[in-house]
């Protein structure tokens, strides 16, 4: 964990609700794809825990939702401005256990952290597949950059894109429903992140290994203040310290 | 030209129970585990000490989530006492924190009966780091136990009485301000034997999410702290200090160097810092680093000289 001030260079919409914000700065703590920020925002008394969406250099990346007050005052920051991070927070994704077919399950705001450690996947020599879920086409972000990236290691329609109303179609047509509608095959592993929900069916539909990433209103970030606590088959366990990253075997619900 | 006095350094140390501490810096108990995660962070060394989680008999997973709301300059929590329990404290948590803090400890303990109480203490008694005891009859977010001890004369006097048969280091009372005289809750914990008093935990409130029309926190009320509390603090420690002779540990939303000197002026020997650290992991540091320009500036050479010095006439 390491504290530090990032500067903003860019922060824009990029579907319903959701933004892109671009930040530069002292990247040496955010190691593992699944890892979080958590953000200082003037006028709010608890930092802003959001997941990285990518990293290189000193670049930041992270795509938030607008859900209240402070991601709300997050989305009218200017480039230029500077923010107060924690970075390098939880424990992530374990990249060793992908297999040569790792399969990536993101749901709406679930989405972003499964963009970096697809990158990394690629660059390990694997071959991902991924189903992207949001609930309409108004909500659907960073697809392309999906089908671009996995475009190196395999084909663009490795990249599924399913929307519950059906109201989303590209070239390879539209996918309605859940994303556990339209879970490919021939998977070695899978990681997943998105809606309490979504992972619960996300358990029961898959048939290897896999990780989850869990969402929590969060006190501290780092593991101090035990406000978000979780059980697992292992014990009491922080969503923010232990986690946000679970794996299959741990889980109790 | 300076003079050798002004070249001095302040003097921040303070005599808390017949132990010194080198400042009055303590991160308060729930907001600092048992120290050891903290100490990646920075040498925790360098506070005067603190007070570790909230430890009970038995373990205990706590409140269902979510636990944490936001407010206007503080929280809320209603984390509920999650702690390893007694017995895994002095196998696992305390030789983690041996390594890494060499000062006495303050070992903040909690319970659902006077017995456990006191069966707690007395486990904990032959462990040679801990120098304090803070006995928590304050927690908001138990049931049957915690708080309930203290918003009552008799209880609050049951449980330290208790507590103080079983050992001999120095017994601190950790008081509610959910009471209508806290005072006399304090009274009652100093003539039962009680060695300090510290306070205010933490303020019973709520809030609601109204998109939801329920409450944030799943316990539905939990306990708000933060600097928004702070007010508040400073006036139960002034009328606590004024109420008794023993000394008196303050806290309530305490956020920098300036906030400890007005909490010990208002009577505070030592000053506990909560919520600050869990917004700033680095807050209590600041904090201690913070205290001796403070205290220049308002030509305080001996940090001791001013506890007490706004109820002086």
């Amino acid at each position: 964990m390491k504290q530090g001030f990032f500067t903003i260079t860019e922060n824009k919409s990029i579907a319903a609700g959701t933004y892109l914000m671009r930040l530069r700065g002292d990247t040496s703590a955010v190691t593992v794809p699944g890892q979080f920020v958590n953000i200082k925002l003037d006028g709010f008394y608890l930092r802003r825990p959001i997941s990285v969406f990518d990293c290189e250099n000193d670049e930041l990346s992270l795509i938030y939702k607008v859900v209240g007050g402070g991601t709300g005052a997050m989305s009218g920051l200017e480039p230029g401005g500077r923010l107060d991070l924690l970075t390098g927070l939880g424990k992530g994704y374990d990249l060793s256990k992908a297999g040569a077919r790792p399969l990536l399950i993101g749901g709406g705001a679930g989405v972003p952290p499964l963009f970096w450690l697809c990158r990394r996947l690629i660059d390990a020599g694997a071959s991902p597949l991924v189903v992207l879920g949001f609930n309409s086409e108004r909500d659907v972000f960073c697809t392309e950059e999906f089908r671009e990236l996995c475009a190196k290691s395999g084909s663009r329609s490795d990249v599924s894109v399913v929307t519950v109303d059906g109201s989303y179609s590209d070239e390879f047509g539209c996918k309605k429903g859940f994303v556990t509608d339209h879970l490919p095959s021939g998977y070695t592993y899978f990681y997943t992140c998105g809606p309490g929900p979504m992972l619960r069916a996300v358990y029961d539909a898959t048939d290897t290994g896999g990780e989850f990433s869990f969402e929590e209103r969060m006190g501290c970030g780092f593991g101090a203040c035990m406000g978000c606590s979780c059980k697992t088959k292992s014990g009491s366990k922080r969503v923010c310290k232990d986690g946000p990253v679970f794996k299959k075997e741990e889980i109790l619900w | 030209m300076v003079t050798p006095e002004k070249a001095k350094k302040p003097d921040t140390s303070v005599d808390l129970c017949g132990i010194t501490l080198e400042n009055p810096v303590i991160p308060a108990s729930g907001t600092f585990g048992y120290g050891y995660e903290f100490a990646e962070f920075y040498d925790i060394n360098m506070l005067g000490t603190f007070s570790f989680k909230g430890t009970t008999l038995e373990p205990r997973f706590g409140n269902p989530t979510p636990r944490i709301a936001e407010c206007t300059a503080g929280m809320i929590n209603s984390v509920g006492l999650q702690n390893p329990g007694v017995h895994t404290v002095k196998s696992e948590e305390l030789p983690k924190l041996a390594k890494v803090f060499h000062k006495p400890v303050m070992a903040n303990i909690s319970g659902f009966s006077v017995e456990e109480y006191a069966k707690t203490a007395e486990m904990l008694d032959d462990e040679p780091q801990i120098g304090w005891f803070e006995v928590n009859i304050s927690c908001p977010n138990v049931h049957g136990g915690g708080m309930s001890f203290g918003t009552d004369t008799k209880a609050a006097g049951t449980v330290i009485d208790a507590v103080k048969r079983v050992t001999t280091k120095p017994v601190l009372a950790k008081l509610s301000p959910n009471v209508t005289d806290v005072a006399a809750i304090a009274r009652a914990c100093e003539a039962a034997g009680a060695d300090g008093i510290s306070l205010i935990n933490t303020l019973l409130g709520m809030r609601v999410d109204i998109r939801r029309r329920k409450p944030v926190v799943a316990n539905v009320m939990g306990g708000f702290s933060g600097p928004a509390i702070f007010p508040v603090a400073l006036r139960m420690v002034y009328q606590v200090a004024a109420a008794v002779k023993v000394p008196v540990v303050g806290m309530g939303g305490v956020s920098s160097a300036e906030d400890v000197l007005e909490m010990m002026m208002c009577g505070a020997t030592a000053v506990e810092i909560g919520a600050a650290n869990l917004v700033d992991p680095y807050a209590s540091l600041k904090i201690v680093r913070a205290l001796p320009e403070a205290m220049s500036k308002l030509g305080i050479t001996r940090l001791s000289d001013i506890i007490g010095a706004a109820a002086q006439k």
